[in-house]
């Protein structure tokens, strides 16, 4: 990671830090972001050069008060936000000044942009603009929505939170697996979907897979003994470490089976494989530890030379049972078709209802595949056909079009 | 609800159709070949044209009650049209997806416009 990189992550902090501290205490999540987001372009334009300043946050909330004052005056704040806002910058100063740590409340706000009264669709894009301060348009860009779409989503859901009273607070235990669901599904979804283990498959998403790993480390700094907290981080670094591999020094696309395993990357094979043994001392198993297990047991083949497709179809059963989403069913046929033979693979996809798949590009790039070991050649290139059709990249096309059976 | 996918290509992007390069020509129409399969087998498929460089263009404009014909596109620019489809979805979420795997070559822009309703 280079300096720049750090330095960004640092000002994304201390600017998530003000957003949670600011909105927990006025409601408000579009004033406090509104508030602080000159300070926090101008940080990410001067702390590069200057360094970061001792207490971050309080050189943040010095250029958002004026801000805050200014925008009071000329009524652009929400006239019920501004007084709270105004207060809680005074409270967050007096910490500041007073040498208190300035608290950390952005798991609360984790939680409340995956709160249940929110739109599903919204939850990430809400964490990746008001923990991490991404704009909607970049936001909209990697989720492939129009921009102003994209906007009005954010506007929507920030409306609700207020007006609605949603709470800043971590849920009661009862409650808290549910509610830690959907936070880790959110950050899941800013990872990018997408089946590797399905030579020829999209992966999707992934141009925010640095900022779904930051989210996934900031969860595991506040919620340090979940095992699927630590399941999920151990499933994205794996996945990121294998990033130079995917494709060749021309540009060809390198199915995961044919990777050069020495251009993954051990440093994040290491940290992932220890949060993974870490995660399994719990006790506790659940679908990201098993979805990072099956990733660990492909970057055995780094150690052994060989990928132990057995064990990797065993851990795909008890991710169907847990979580039966068409991704799973369809990893789990690409690890029996390499542990068994094709016809059972094929068979076992055959509880995928057809009508679920018209539009996914790794069901068809694994039939085609299928069909062709299993020596029915015109049904192969017809499925070939649709996942090249269903491909958004031309380096997979190209690599799909390859694997196409020769017509007799 | 009906969408059109217009796709602008530049001069590079024509130039893939009969491009002496025997790969890169079967990669741009099989491309397309496999696109139009996927649009049609999930059922999405409207209607759908490519149409001839912009040289084979001719255009007619309406001046004061006269006729104006002139050669070449109605405008200059470095992407023309290059072809289109018509696609029906459920919304524009969808209609971009489908966007996104157009197999149009690198500098490509694809403009994603929903079809006029008849009014009432």
């Amino acid at each position: 990671m280079d300096a720049r990189t750090t330095i960004e992550q640092v000002v994304r902090a201390s600017y998530g830090r003000l957003v949670a501290f600011l909105a927990a205490r006025s409601r408000d999540v579009a004033a406090a972001e509104d508030a602080l987001a000159e300070a926090f372009q101008a940080a990410l334009v001067a702390w590069p050069r200057t360094g970061v300043p001792e207490i971050p946050e309080a050189w943040l909330l010095v250029t958002a008060r004026r801000r805050l004052i200014d925008a009071a005056r000329h009524a652009r704040v929400h006239a019920e936000a501004e007084p709270s806002l105004l207060a809680a910058a005074a409270e967050a100063q007096e910490m500041i000044e007073s040498e208190l740590e300035f608290p950390d409340e952005r798991l609360k706000l984790l939680f409340v942009c995956a709160h249940p009264a929110i739109d599903p669709n919204v939850h990430t894009p809400l964490m990746l603009q008001t923990v991490l301060g991404l704009d909607a348009a970049r936001i909209a860009a990697a989720f492939l929505v129009q921009p102003a779409a994209m906007g009005q989503r954010l506007s929507r859901a920030k409306a609700k939170i207020r007006d609605a009273r949603v709470a800043f607070e971590l849920p009661l235990a009862a409650d808290l697996q549910h509610r830690l669901d959907a936070v880790l599904g959110a950050i899941y979804a800013a990872y990018g979907t997408g089946w590797e283990d399905v030579n020829g498959a999209d992966r999707r998403h992934s141009s925010l897979a640095g900022e779904a790993i930051e989210l996934g480390r900031l969860l595991l700094l506040m919620m340090p003994d979940e095992p699927e907290v630590k399941g999920l981080l151990a499933l994205m670094l794996h996945c990121a470490a294998r990033c130079a591999a995917r494709r060749s020094a021309n540009g060809k696309y390198v199915p995961l089976t044919e990777q050069d395993t020495a251009l993954w990357s051990r440093p994040l094979i290491e940290e992932a494989e220890q949060l993974l043994r870490a995660a399994e001392r719990a006790g506790r198993i659940g679908r990201y530890q098993l979805e990072a297990a099956i990733q660990s047991a492909h970057a055995g083949r780094a150690r052994t030379g060989r990928t132990d497709w057995e064990s990797i179809a065993l851990l795909y059963e008890g991710l169907v049972s847990r979580a039966p989403g068409i991704g799973a069913l369809v990893g789990r046929a690409a690890a029996i078709a390499e542990a068994r033979d094709a016809a059972t693979a094929w068979s076992s996809l055959q509880v995928i209802p057809a009508e679920s798949v018209t539009s996914y590009q790794p069901y068809w790039a694994l039939a085609a595949h299928l069909l062709k070991r299993m020596g029915q050649t015109a049904k192969s290139a017809d499925a070939y056909h649709r996942a090249i059709g269903l491909s958004e990249d031309s380096a997979l096309r190209a690599f799909l079009t390859a694997q196409m059976p020769a017509m007799p | 609800m009906n969408y059109t996918l217009l796709i602008y290509e530049n001069s590079a992007g024509f130039d893939l159709r009969n491009t002496p390069d025997a790969a890169a020509r079967q990669a741009y129409w099989g491309g397309f070949m496999a696109y139009t399969k996927a649009l049609q087998d999930a059922g999405v498929m409207v209607a759908g044209a490519g149409l001839q460089a912009t040289p084979t263009a001719t255009t007619l404009r309406m001046r004061n009650g006269k006729r104006h014909v002139q050669d070449g596109p109605y405008a200059d620019t470095k992407e023309q049209l290059g072809g289109y489809y018509v696609i029906n979805v459920a919304d524009l979420d969808a209609a971009l997806e489908w966007a996104a795997r157009i197999p149009a070559a690198p500098g490509s822009a694809i403009e994603v416009r929903p079809n006029l309703m008849p009014p009432g």
